[in-house]
């Protein structure tokens, strides 16, 4: 779901590799997904050896956007890029549909339920039974519609009885 | 004043402000469930300001976020008077985040319409994080509105005090008609409209009674820069922690 552009031959660094050297960049609240994963990047626009990301933001109150635009910038000037541009991508709205196929595996071995697809169309009723990422079960209540980050709930399991937290689609 | 500089304004001043008035419940919440929801929305809250003055200092030449939050005088700011009300019992936070979120919901439904594009563009953003807030709502009104007889009356007794306030969210703005003709914003009075609806279908459902306007003027004069005796102190709490951390990111 990446728009990439590569405005100039020969080309320096391809968006592949540019975006293979982005996984290393991560939301600390969710250390086991990369922005790659998140969905995070909109646009990469390569320019010979000059470079523009296009971030797009999770939630508007997300505490590490300064971070991790700072990330990135440093990740590619370590590849190489002489100018590297790093701007917010107001266009488009972050969904957790935009998190990845390979993003969602990755949570739920987090310990953190993927959020449903759903294009923004998500109900009350599909918190309510969200599947245990311990044991698979969707015997579940929603606890609150909140949890340890901005972008989690809390959900208790009637199976094995933990509490766990679950990724909320947005 | 720009009319779309003081319809922003009046957006992110309330979000400012009842984002603090929550975060005070951090630490104190009656159990950690709610804490940690109260913790959440007061972030929300906080960075759903901080966009919207963003939108000013980007598309108006405004000052930068920080100094529109923290560094404005009372009389500057446009927030309605609901939001300044001390948090008093958890009660009165629950009837008045019912009321408040309601409102903001469906205010951001109809300014994803707007023709001004970067407040139409937020307002998308925007709604997928306050459904939570309007259902942890619901949910919390609920649950004590059919609980018992005391959660009951304490609600009751909460939303015949906060719901005439409530009318000053809709105190129309100076230049109402002009962002209602060039299709910035529906208007007060059809929001208006819409959220009595939306909280009268639940107040009923919840066997709780709106109560009957008396005083016409309750709740008015917060767009006009005319508060409470509740905001000045809290945003001198407000200033002396900012320039205490002057350069500290927020
Ligand atoms: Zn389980």
């Amino acid at each position: 779901m990446v728009t990439t552009h590569t405005l100039s031959d020969p080309t320096f660094m391809t968006a592949d590799q540019v975006l293979q050297a982005l996984h290393d960049v991560h939301d600390p609240e969710i250390p086991a997904l990369s922005i790659v994963d998140l969905g995070m990047i909109g646009e990469l626009i390569i320019q010979g050896e000059n470079i523009t990301v296009k971030l797009i933001p999770t939630f508007i109150a997300c505490p590490a956007l300064d971070w991790i635009r700072h990330q990135v910038k440093e990740r590619l000037k370590q590849m190489g890029f002489r100018k590297v541009e790093v701007v917010h991508d107001d266009q488009t709205v972050w969904t957790s549909d935009r998190i990845s196929e390979e993003g969602r595996r990755k949570l739920q071995a987090f310990g953190l339920t993927p959020p449903a697809r759903n294009c923004g169309r998500w109900t009350e009723a599909s918190l309510a039974a969200v599947t245990c990422p311990h044991c698979g079960s969707s015997n579940t209540v929603l606890r609150s519609f909140f949890g340890s980050t901005l972008c989690r709930s809390t959900h208790y399991c009637n199976q094995c009885r933990q509490v766990f937290e679950s990724f909320k689609p947005v | 004043m720009n009319p779309i500089v003081e319809l922003i304004t009046k957006l992110g001043d309330d979000a400012f402000i009842l984002g603090h008035r929550h975060s005070e419940w951090t630490g104190l919440g009656p159990i950690l469930e709610e804490d940690i929801a109260m913790s959440s929305m007061a972030q929300d809250k906080i960075g759903h300001a901080l966009a919207l003055y963003t939108i000013l200092h980007e598309q108006f030449g405004g000052p930068d976020p920080d100094t529109i939050g923290f560094l404005r005088n009372e009389k500057e700011f446009r927030c309605c008077h609901l939001v300044e009300y001390p948090n008093g019992e958890y009660d009165f936070t629950l009837v008045r985040h019912f009321l408040f979120d309601h409102a903001e919901l469906l205010r951001y439904q109809l300014l994803r319409q707007s023709t001004f594009a970067p407040l139409a563009r937020f307002a998308a953003k925007v709604m997928g994080e306050l459904k939570y807030h309007v259902l942890h709502a619901d949910s919390l009104m609920q649950r004590l509105a059919l609980g018992n007889e005391e959660s009951h009356a304490r609600l009751q007794a909460s939303l015949t005090e906060a719901f005439p306030l409530a009318a000053g969210i809709f105190e129309k703005s100076p230049y109402e008609d002009q962002l209602i003709a060039e299709g910035v914003f529906a208007g007060e009075a059809l929001l208006q409209q819409q959220w009595l609806k939306e909280i009268e279908q639940r107040v009923q459902a919840w066997d709780l009674h709106l109560p009957e306007a008396r005083e016409p003027l309750a709740g008015l004069g917060g767009r006009y820069g005319y508060h409470t005796p509740y905001l000045q102190p809290l945003l001198d709490e407000l200033t002396s922690v900012f320039r205490s951390e002057e350069n500290a990111s927020w």
